[in-house]
């Protein structure tokens, strides 16, 4: 395993970078928290008014590098997404995440977010991974539940 | 500087197997050892061997190997009870420090809940006493009591140093204290507490003493009666021991009076329908089957420490100590958690570097073969009070070397660097 695997460029610049970052009032935001360093994030997604498509991801949080850069590499390219894509783009992710290296993000498909295919190498990094779309799908949910 | 020649921690290495892996192509640094030590190959051998020819139950049964059992399992209490400088039937065997804590504050909400006896028995209103820089283990079971009985927690501060001393102690108890928890050396600190004038304080007042001795216990000469305390807690795996077994070490008197807590056979004289009695400790306290191969392992990892000589490998640790925190303070945009002043610390480091999260700080030292412990090291309290979320740590244990503390301090001088901060 090499650590240029884990820490690409655009990883380490969207560390820095963080798009996204700024909650605002309103919405359904969700907390997730990481129990094993203590990580967190809360992150609320922002739907068009026929709650359709996804218009914007707004998140603050603490974390590694790694569940930064998802965060802000999520943001910049799930924006606009429909509902519907962007679960299922969810689970793609997550399952490349969780294959131990056996599955690698298309850059086609995931642009930026390809750079996180070396993350499922490293399995106690996973979690830093998923912890922005775990938030994403949470926040969905309850705003799919507040419709109802 | 090391206290081992090389020659002599050559022969120690060589009896710690694992340091002879490669870690990401990189010989293993092992600076992780206030987690879980390392383990000698003479009592994981001595282990494997018990369990494959003498494995029997303990305490039952007239068959010669119950019997050989039952001696061995004895035999290693009182050894482990030697080390400590306790007699064995004070030293309770456990699953480790957390769970011996927690039996203590289980015993206190039965006690509690029934109004006897009087020592283990809280009402509300009544104090805890624990410190700014205990481990979760020392203080979850204490807010679940005081949930319980309505007792209140009163935490002692420490220094902006993370120093503890007595005088904080004290400003915080009062004719309520019942209980003081504290640890002997905090696991994130590393700074040894003055346990004896504490735990004075405890007992003049009437309240039950416990010592969280996880990061004492095997980095020096332990001697549980000098910590003046009613019970003292530590675990076997950060002593070179096995997983799955600690101690609960108690006075004879506080044994005696502490309500059982887990029952079933093994503890019990006379059992009927309606009531049974029970064995005096430390048998009250072990229902079932007991820890045998564990119980063998830890003796015998004991008796290695004893033999490689536990004087020798405290001034060693503390030498190497004083090396590797002396260089992390030397590396620019390092905050090192805890005075340089403390009067005596184990040879442990925690540290927060600037613009880079722990994580990302382990795993950078990971690739260059070091196993450091990055996070809130079970002290989440600690961190917030000395303004940081987590950290990273460097432990020592026997085998370190001065090798080891020169590459893991270029490896951190280098993570800043790699991170894009420097």
């Amino acid at each position: 395993m090499e650590l240029d695997d884990l820490y690409q460029q655009i990883i380490l610049d969207h560390n820095k970078k963080r798009a996204g970052y700024g909650l605002h009032p309103g919405g359904f935001p969700s907390h997730q928290y990481n129990p094993t360093c203590g990580d967190e994030l809360t992150l609320t997604v922002r739907l068009s008014e026929d709650g359709a498509t996804i218009s914007a991801f707004e998140w603050e949080g603490k974390g590694c590098s790694i569940s930064q850069a998802s965060a802000s590499l999520m943001t910049s390219e799930a924006t606009g997404m429909s509902v519907i894509e962007f679960e299922s783009f969810a689970n793609g992710f997550r399952d490349a995440m969780r294959s131990r290296g056996t599955i690698a993000l298309s850059e086609d498909e995931y642009g930026d977010l390809a750079a996180l295919s070396g993350v499922s190498k490293f399995v106690a990094r996973v979690k830093c991974a998923m912890l922005a779309w775990v938030a994403a799908e949470d926040s969905l949910i309850l705003t799919r539940e507040s419709l109802n | 500087m090391s206290q081992f020649t090389p020659e002599q921690s050559a022969a120690i290495r060589a009896e710690f197997p694992q340091l002879s892996e490669t870690v990401s192509g990189h010989p293993l640094v092992y600076l992780d050892t206030a987690a879980t030590s390392l383990r000698p190959r003479i009592a994981v051998d001595l282990e494997s061997e018990f369990a494959l020819r003498h494995t029997a139950a303990v305490n039952r049964g007239a068959h010669s190997l119950a019997g050989e059992a039952t001696e061995a399992h004895d035999d290693a209490r009182a050894s482990i009870a030697a080390f400590v400088g306790a007699r064995p039937n004070q030293l309770v065997f456990t699953s480790n420090a957390t769970e011996s804590i927690n039996l203590i504050a289980l015993a206190v909400q039965l006690a509690s809940a029934v109004g006897a006896p009087a020592r283990f028995s809280l009402a509300t209103g009544d104090e805890i006493v624990v410190s700014e820089a205990e481990h979760h283990a020392n203080l979850i079971p204490w807010q679940e009591v005081a949930r319980q009985t309505g007792a209140v927690i009163r935490v002692a501060p420490i220094t902006d140093g993370g120093e503890l001393t007595a005088e904080a102690v004290k400003s915080v108890m009062s004719d309520r204290t019942r209980i003081v928890a504290f640890s002997a050396v905090s696991n994130v600190l590393g700074i040894s507490n003055p346990v004896r004038a504490i735990s004075d304080l405890g007992r003049a007042a009437g309240a039950i003493v416990v010592v969280d001795a996880c990061q004492s216990a095997a980095h020096g000469r332990l001697d549980v009666e000098s910590y003046g305390a009613d019970f003292v807690v530590f675990s076997a795996h950060k002593m070179y021991g096995p997983t799955g077994i600690g101690a609960l070490w108690g006075t004879t008197k506080i044994l005696a009076e502490m309500p059982v807590v887990l029952t079933g056979g093994a503890m019990i004289t006379r059992v009927d329908y309606d009531s049974s009695d029970y064995l005096p400790a430390p048998a009250k306290f072990e229902p079932g089957t007991p820890r045998l191969t564990q119980a063998i392992g830890w003796a015998e990892s004991l008796r290695y420490v004893e033999s490689t000589g536990v004087d020798a490998i405290a001034a060693h640790e503390e030498a190497l100590g004083a090396d590797l925190f002396a260089g992390v303070a030397d590396i620019p945009n390092v905050r090192i958690l805890g005075t340089a002043d403390a009067v005596h610390r184990v040879g442990l480091v925690s540290f927060a570097v600037d613009g880079v999260h722990p994580h990302d700080v382990g795993q950078y030292l990971d690739s260059r073969g070091i196993a450091a412990r990055v996070g809130h090291h079970c002290a989440q309290p600690l961190h917030k009070r000395l303004g940081v979320d987590s950290s990273t740590r460097f432990s020592l244990g026997m085998y370190s070397t001065s090798d080891d503390v020169a590459l893991a301090l270029a490896a951190l001088a280098d993570v800043r660097t790699f991170f894009g901060e420097g």
